[in-house]
C-alpha cells in the first residue's frame, strides 16, 4: 500500500529550506526489559558527540519487564534541554502502545515502526517509515535469543540514515557502552549497520528533520544527577553513608559506593576511609546518619518521598538535638506509593516542616547536574556550620536522566566543620554549655565523643543551655527562640537565588530545581511569540533570602512555577511574606508525572495573563495584579 | 585521657587511677526500689573495676524509664537519649564515625520488643560491638503500666487484665540472629550481673544482656512474673560465673570437667562453672534447646547463655581504617583533582 503524502502544516520550518536542523524530539516506545537502553544511550551520545545540544529522558513504568516505556531524545540547537511536549519522531517498537502513540502525534510527525504493526493506515498526516526489524536483524544476529535485543540497534541505524547522524559517531558511542563486552559489541555493531544499510536501500527520505554538526558540546560531559550528587558527596569527604533502596534514589548510593571503593581505600593500610551500611529501613538510615553526625562524621543518606515520611521523627531529633547530616531527596510523584518512576517536586512543604512541634529545615534546590554536585558538597558544610540536617531536593528528572554539562570544578574551599569546641576556645570562653549562644547567631559550640573535651548528654527532651533536662518554661522558650535565630542565620549562609532582571518586565517568574529548564525556554516563547518580557528568579534554597521579597516587590505579577498540585513552594512563601507581596503571586503547577515542558508553562501564563495563544500582545499590557 | 578525680580518703582507685566517683552520674529520678537503679550501680562498678576510660564511652538509649538511666551513671561520658526504639541505629552511626568508642546501650522491653524490634533484630545480626542492656520489667512504666511484649502469657496487670499473648524471648532471638554474647540476669543478683557486665566489656561484638528488673510501681504484684518475689523463686542460674580481667595477675585453677574457660577478646578469662545441669554456652543449638525447655517449665535460666568468639564484628567486616572516620583529615577523605579529572574525562 503506498504511503500517502503527509501534510506538513504542523511543523515550523523557519529556514524555508524544507529542512529542520538540530531542533526535534525523538520518542522511542518500547517494552521495559527489552534492552533498549543501550540503543537509546547510543542515539543520545552520537548526537552529543556531533556537537548538538541534546537531552535524554527515560519515561518508564514501575516494573522490571513487560510494561510500556518511552525514551525521549531532544536535540536543540538553541540549547533548550528541558522536555519538549511535542513528539517529532516516533519509533514505535511496542505493539501494545503503538496505536495510541501514533494517534497522539501532531501533524507532520515521523513514525518509524515495525512493519507488521501496519500503522500507516491510522493517519494520513504523518510520515511513515515501515521497517521489518526482525528481517533486518536476522542476518546480523544469528542467535535468535539475542535478536530481540539487537532489534533496538536496528532503529539506531535507521535513524542514523534518516537524520544524518554520523554512523561513525554511533559506532563510537556503542563501543563506549560495550567496551567490556566484545561479543555483544560485535552483534550490536552488525545490527546497527544492517539498519543503516536497510534504510539506504529501502527508504526514501520525506521528512524535514536533520542533524548537522555543531560545536556546542565541546568539552561538555553527560551525566545523571544521582551520579553527580554521589560525586559531590565523594568530594565533600563523606565518611558514613547509610541508605535504604528506593526508586528513584538508589543509583545515587550505588554510584557513591563505586566511587568510594575505587578512590577511598587508604593506600597504606588498604582499609576503607568510609563506612557504608544498607540499613533495614529509612528510619534506621537516618538514625545512623544522626548518630554519626553526633560523633563528628560527615554522614549522608539518599531517599525519596516515602523515605522522607519515615525520617520525620529523626529529622525532628536532628533539628532539636542539633546534629549535622545530609539527606538527598530524589523526589517522585504522589502521596503513598504514588508513581515511583515519575517525577515531581512534591516533598517541599513536608520536608521544610518535617517532624512535629515547630521544626524547620534547610532545603537546597539544585537545577542541574553541576549544581547538585556543588550543592551536595556544600550541604555538608552547611549541616556542620548550622548543626542541623540539610536536605538536598533533587527529583527523578534530574536524578535519573542524562544531562549535558560543563565539567565540574574541583572544590576550591576546604570542608567547613563548624563550631567544634577546641581546648583553646574552651580556655577563651572559660566555661562551656552545649546549647549556649555565645556568638549571637544561634549556633552553639559542640563537642564530640572521643575528643577529650567536656561531654554532654544529648537528648530529644527539653533541655537548658547546659544540655541538662529541663521542663522550665523559660529554658524551653529560650531554646526554641535560639533555634529560630539559628534559622535566621541560615538565610545568610544558604545559596542566594539567581536573578535575571529584564528592565521592561512587569511580569516575574520564579522557578527552582528542574522546573528551571522549561522556564527559561518558556520565557523565550513568551517574549518571541507574544512580546511578553519577564524577569526571572531561580530559587536555590529554603529558607528564602531577602532577594525574594525584593524581586516580587518590583513586578506587578509573579508566577511561581512548580511541579506539584498544591503550589507547595507558593505556600512556603505565603507563610512568611507580607500581604501586598503575597497578592502579587500567581501559581503555575504541573503534576502529571512527566518533566515540566516550556509549552505547558507558556500556555498557563498566557491564560492567567488573559492572552489567548492566537492573539499575541505587547509587553506588560495584560491585566494588572490582583 | 581522663583526668583522675579526687576520691574519698582511702578510696580505691582503678588501673587508670580513677575513683568510683568518676563513674557516677546524676541523681536518679526513677522510683525508689526500681530495678533499673540497681543495674546502673552494677554498670558503674563494672566500668570502674575494668578501668574503662569514661571519655571513650558513649551511653546510648531509646525512650522509656530504662532509657533515662544513662543520665544516672558515668556523667563524664557522652550520652544520647534518642528516639523510641531506634537507639541501635544511632549507636551504629556513632560507632561507624569512631570505632574506638566503647558503647553501652540501655533499653527497655517496650523499646526493644515492640517499637524497636526491627532495629533490635538488625543490630543482633550485624554483631555491632556494643553492650546492649535490656532492662526488662514486662510493662511500660513511663505510660503507667501497660503490658510489653516480654510479659509472660497469663500474667496480669495491677487491675487484673490478663495477658493472653506469648512473650518474646529476647535472648533466644538474639542467639538465633547472630549476637555473639547473650546473657540473662536479675537486677537483684549483684554478683552475677557484675560478672556478666565485666565479661561483656572484654568482648568485641554485640553483648545482649536481658536483665529482669522489676517495676515496683506497676508490675511488682502477685499476678506478675516480673516481680521481685517471682523472679527470686524462679531464677535458675545455669552456672557460676567467675571473671578474671586480663590486667589482674591471678593464677587460674579450675576443674576441667565442670568448668569451662573462655578467653575473651581482650585476653581476660571467663570461667563458667557448671551447676547440676549440663549446659554449654558455646553450643548455639544446644543453648536454644535448653532455653526453650526451661521456659516451658516456667523456669528462668540466668547467666551467660551464649558466647561466640570467632565471628567478626560489624566494624571489622566494614574494614574501616583504625582511626576514627570522624576526624580523618581532608587529605584522606577528599580525592585529589586528578581523580575528578579522570571521572570527568570518562563522561565526555
Amino acid at each position: 500500500m503506498p504511503t500517502p503524502e503527509p501534510v506538513l502544516t504542523g511543523r515550523l520550518d523557519p529556514s524555508g529550506t524544507g529542512r529542520i536542523v538540530n531542533d526535534f524530539s525523538i520518542q522511542v516506545a518500547t517494552v521495559n526489559g527489552s534492552g533498549s537502553q543501550t540503543a537509546n544511550l547510543v542515539l543520545l551520545r552520537s548526537i552529543f558527540q556531533m556537537g548538538v545540544p541534546v537531552s535524554g529522558k527515560n519515561l518508564f513504568p514501575s516494573n522490571i519487564a513487560g510494561l510500556p516505556t518511552w525514551y525521549t531524545v531532544r536535540a536543540n540547537r538553541h540549547g533548550y534541554i528541558g522536555r519538549k511536549k511535542e513528539v517529532d519522531i516516533l519509533v514505535a517498537m511496542n505493539a501494545e502502545t503503538a496505536r495510541e502513540d501514533v494517534l497522539a502525534l501532531g501533524a507532520g510527525a515521523v513514525v518509524v515502526y515495525d512493519d507488521w504493526l501496519d500503522l500507516q493506515s491510522l493517519r494520513d498526516d504523518l510520515i511513515f517509515y515501515p521497517v521489518p526489524f526482525d528481517r533486518v536483524a536476522a542476518p546480523a544476529v544469528t542467535d535468535s535469543r539475542l535478536r530481540r535485543l539487537a532489534r533496538n540497534m536496528v532503529y539506531d541505524g535507521v535513524l542514523s540514515w534518516l537524520l544524518g547522524i554520523d554512523l561513525d559517531e554511533m559506532r563510537h558511542a556503542l563501543r563506549r557502552q560495550l567496551a567490556r563486552k566484545p561479543k555483544a559489541l560485535a552483534m550490536n555493531l552488525a545490527a546497527l549497520e544492517a539498519g543503516f544499510a536497510f534504510a539506504g536501500e529501502s527508504l526514501t527520505k520525506r521528512d524535514p528533520f536533520a542533524v548537522e554538526p555543531m560545536n556546542a558540546t565541546a568539552g561538555m560531559i553527560m551525566m545523571d544527577g544521582n551520579a553527580a550528587a554521589a560525586l559531590g558527596c565523594l568530594m565533600a569527604g563523606v565518611t558514613v553513608v547509610a541508605w535504604y533502596p528506593i526508586t528513584p534514589s538508589s543509583s545515587l548510593c550505588e554510584t557513591l559506593i563505586g566511587y568510594l571503593r575505587k578512590y577511598r581505600m587508604d593506600p597504606v593500610s588498604g582499609k576503607a576511609t568510609f563506612a557504608v551500611v544498607q540499613a533495614e529501613d529509612e528510619i534506621a538510615a537516618l538514625g545512623m546518619v544522626m548518630g554519626a553526625g553526633w560523633a563528628g562524621a560527615r554522614a549522608m543518606t539518599a531517599t525519596s518521598g516515602p523515605g522522607i515520611s519515615l525520617m520525620a521523627e529523626f529529622s525532628g531529633l536532628g533539628y532539636f538535638v542539633e546534629l549535622p547530616g545530609v539527606i538527598v531527596d530524589v523526589q517522585r510523584a504522589g502521596p503513598s506509593t504514588g508513581l515511583p518512576t515519575r517525577t515531581m517536586q512534591g516533598d517541599l512543604a513536608s520536608t521544610a516542616w518535617l517532624s512535629h512541634g515547630d521544626t524547620r529545615h534547610v532545603l537546597l534546590l539544585p537545577s542541574s547536574v553541576q549544581e547538585i554536585y556543588e550543592m551536595t558538597n556544600s550541604a555538608f558544610d552547611l549541616a556542620e556550620q548550622l548543626q542541623t540536617p540539610v536536605f538536598v531536593m533533587s527529583d527523578l528528572d534530574l536524578g535519573m536522566n542524562m544531562w549535558m554539562s560543563p565539567p565540574f570544578p574541583y572544590p576550591d574551599t576546604l570542608p567547613v566543620r563548624g563550631k567544634l569546641l577546641t581546648a583553646e576556645k574552651l580556655q577563651e570562653l572559660g566555661s562551656w554549655g552545649r546549647y549556649r549562644d555565645v556568638d549571637g547567631d544561634g549556633i552553639p559550640y559542640r563537642t564530640v565523643p572521643g575528643d577529650g573535651l567536656p561531654a554532654y548528654f544529648a537528648r530529644g527532651s527539653g533541655h537548658n543551655e547546659q544540655a541538662l533536662y529541663s521542663e522550665r518554661q523559660g529554658d524551653w522558650v529560650r531554646n526554641m527562640d535560639r533555634l529560630a535565630r539559628k534559622f535566621e542565620t541560615a538565610r545568610a549562609l544558604v545559596p542566594p537565588p539567581e536573578v535575571s532582571l529584564d528592565p521592561e518586565a512587569h511580569v516575574g517568574v520564579i522557578a527552582f530545581g528542574t522546573s528551571h529548564w522549561g522556564t527559561v525556554e518558556s520565557r523565550d516563547q513568551l517574549r518571541r511569540e507574544h512580546g511578553i518580557a519577564t524577569s526571572y528568579l531561580r530559587l536555590r534554597a529554603y529558607p528564602f533570602t531577602p532577594a525574594l521579597a525584593a524581586f516580587i516587590q518590583r513586578h506587578d505579577r509573579v508566577y511561581v512555577i512548580e511541579q506539584n498540585r498544591d503550589g507547595q513552594m507558593l505556600a512556603l512563601m505565603r507563610a512568611e511574606l507580607d500581604a501586598p507581596l503575597i497578592a502579587k503571586l500567581r501559581s503555575v503547577r504541573h503534576y502529571d508525572g512527566l518533566p515540566l515542558d516550556a509549552r505547558t508553562i507558556t500556555d498557563d501564563v498566557l491564560r492567567q495573563e488573559g492572552v489567548t495563544a492566537a492573539a499575541p500582545v505587547a509587553a506588560g499590557i495584560a491585566s494588572g495584579g490582583q | 585521657m581522663a583526668t583522675p578525680t579526687t576520691t574519698a580518703p582511702g578510696g580505691k582507685t582503678n588501673r587508670l587511677g580513677l575513683g568510683v566517683q568518676s563513674y557516677r552520674g546524676g541523681k536518679s529520678t526513677l522510683c525508689a526500689g526500681c530495678g533499673h537503679n540497681a543495674i546502673s550501680e552494677r554498670i558503674i562498678d563494672a566500668f570502674f573495676e575494668m578501668g574503662i576510660d569514661p571519655q571513650r564511652v558513649i551511653k546510648m538509649s531509646g525512650i522509656g524509664c530504662s532509657s533515662k538511666s544513662p543520665a544516672y551513671f558515668m556523667g563524664g561520658s557522652h550520652g544520647f537519649n534518642s528516639v523510641h526504639g531506634r537507639m541501635p541505629s544511632v549507636a551504629t552511626g556513632a560507632l561507624l564515625a569512631n570505632r574506638q568508642l566503647i558503647a553501652i546501650g540501655v533499653t527497655g522491653d517496650g523499646d526493644t520488643g515492640a517499637i524497636g524490634i526491627g532495629q533490635f533484630v538488625h543490630l543482633m545480626r550485624r554483631n555491632l560491638p556494643i553492650i546492649y542492656v535490656l532492662e526488662d520489667n514486662g510493662c511500660y512504666g513511663l505510660t503507667k503500666g501497660q503490658f510489653s511484649p516480654t510479659a509472660d502469657i497469663g500474667s496480669t496487670l495491677k487491675n487484673g487484665v490478663v495477658n493472653d499473648l506469648p512473650p518474646i524471648d529476647t535472648c533466644a532471638l538474639a542467639i538465633q540472629l547472630g549476637a555473639t554474647f547473650v546473657a540473662r540476669s536479675f537486677s537483684g543478683d549483684k554478683k552475677q550481673l557484675l560478672a556478666i557486665l565485666k565479661a561483656a566489656l572484654s568482648h568485641r561484638g554485640t553483648c545482649m544482656i536481658d536483665v529482669i528488673s522489676p517495676c515496683v510501681t506497676f508490675n511488682d504484684h502477685d499476678g506478675s512474673t516480673k516481680s521481685y518475689s517471682y523472679v527470686k523463686d524462679h531464677d535458675e542460674p545455669l552456672g557460676d560465673i567467675a571473671f578474671v580481667p586480663f590486667f589482674e595477675d591471678i593464677d587460674i585453677d579450675y576443674e576441667a570437667g565442670t568448668t569451662k574457660a573462655v578467653t575473651m577478646h581482650d585476653g581476660s578469662t571467663l570461667l563458667l562453672h557448671k551447676l547440676e545441669r549440663d549446659y554449654d554456652p558455646t553450643d548455639k543449638v544446644g543453648s536454644l534447646t535448653v532455653l526453650h525447655a526451661m521456659g516451658m517449665k516456667g523456669e528462668l535460666p540466668t547467666g551467660i547463655l551464649y558466647v561466640e568468639q570467632e565471628r567478626p564484628h560489624f566494624l571489622d567486616l566494614l574494614n574501616t581504617v583504625d582511626e576514627p572516620l570522624a576526624s580523618l583529615p581532608v587529605g584522606r577523605v577528599r580525592p585529589p583533582k586528578a581523580v575528578l579529572d579522570e571521572i570527568m574525562e570518562g563522561l565526555r
